[in-house]
């Protein structure tokens, strides 16, 4: 039942998508193209997402519990450091250089065009390279760990 | 491009709004897609049905699509497979290193009045602005 709603979110979620033009690289490019012939469609879309989610998130976060988990697990984390910094940089690059963002990326990939297959398998690989770059970094940190504890124990 | 939707784009809204309320009524979670996804290459034990159930129903939107409206998700004024490729690398690692991608920053953080989502979304959208003027008018690429 959870996966059957979890497929019926995402397959509204993807009509929003689809509908919205969020999966036509032209319109996303053309809507960040502010010097260019700007088309303003995509503010349309945040801003009615954000007009129905935002009342509807205080009120279900008050007056109620999730239906499959305990509690809602939404950060309280207010810290602007400079992994948040450097990723939002390095996803707009990517985002202005190809048109998609992750949601628009898998919807076309489904749709079965190669730009968008393309997009969602490098989008994977560059998700796989993040999780080996955060292996990597807990492990050093790790390491300096254990010697600042070795020096200090000496 | 001459192609203003607002109505178009305005219901497409709602509906990515009443989804990602799905997410959070059900699942008591962010609808974020790239965490929604991204999580799955890192799976823990009974939370990856309704992620996998979120990622196909992406899917299949897509293919329904083609058949129904082929126009809704032509790829026209997409770069080069390469240069596509090189964009969904670092969508992948940039989103995952950031915490979050449109929906998850953009629209539920926002909503939230979360500070890190606002800084998140306008340095995104301010770095894929400066990428668009830059392969568009500096460098003379697409349309």
């Amino acid at each position: 039942m959870q996966t059957l709603l979890g497929t019926l979110a995402g397959l509204v979620f993807g009509a929003g998508l689809v509908i919205s033009g969020m999966a036509q690289p032209a319109k996303v490019l053309a809507f960040l193209d502010v010097a260019g012939n700007w088309d303003p469609s995509l503010a349309f879309v945040m801003g009615s997402a954000i007009a129905v989610y935002a009342p509807l998130y205080r009120y279900i976060i008050k007056r109620t519990t999730p239906v499959y988990t305990q509690q809602f697990m939404v950060v309280a984390n207010h810290t602007i450091d400079r992994p948040l910094l450097l990723g939002a940089g390095i996803f707009g690059a990517g985002w202005g250089l190809a048109g998609f963002c992750p949601g628009p990326g898998i919807v076309s990939a489904g749709s079965g065009a190669s730009t968008g297959l393309t997009f969602a398998l490098a989008m994977v690989f560059g998700m796989l390279l993040f999780e080996a770059y955060q292996r990597a970094t807990a492990a050093l940190a790790r390491d300096r760990q254990d010697a600042g504890a070795a020096s200090s124990g000496a | 491009m001459e192609s203003f939707t607002p109505i178009a784009s305005t219901v497409g809204g709602v509906l990515i709004g009443l989804a990602s309320i799905m997410v959070l009524r059900i699942q008591g979670r962010v609808a974020g897609i790239s965490g929604i996804c991204g999580s799955l290459l890192r799976p823990s034990r009974g939370d990856v049905g309704w992620r996998v159930g979120f990622t196909l129903g992406l899917i299949a939107s897509g293919a329904a699509a083609l058949l129904l409206s082929p126009a809704h998700v032509s790829t026209a004024g997409a770069p080069t497979l390469a240069l596509t490729a090189v964009a969904g690398v670092l969508v992948g690692f940039g989103t995952r290193l950031g915490n979050g991608c449109t929906s998850g920053h953009g629209v539920c953080g926002i909503s939230r009045l979360s500070r890190r989502s606002i800084v998140a979304t306008a340095t995104f959208m301010a770095v894929a602005g400066v990428m668009v003027f830059v392969t568009r008018h500096l460098l003379g690429g697409g349309a």
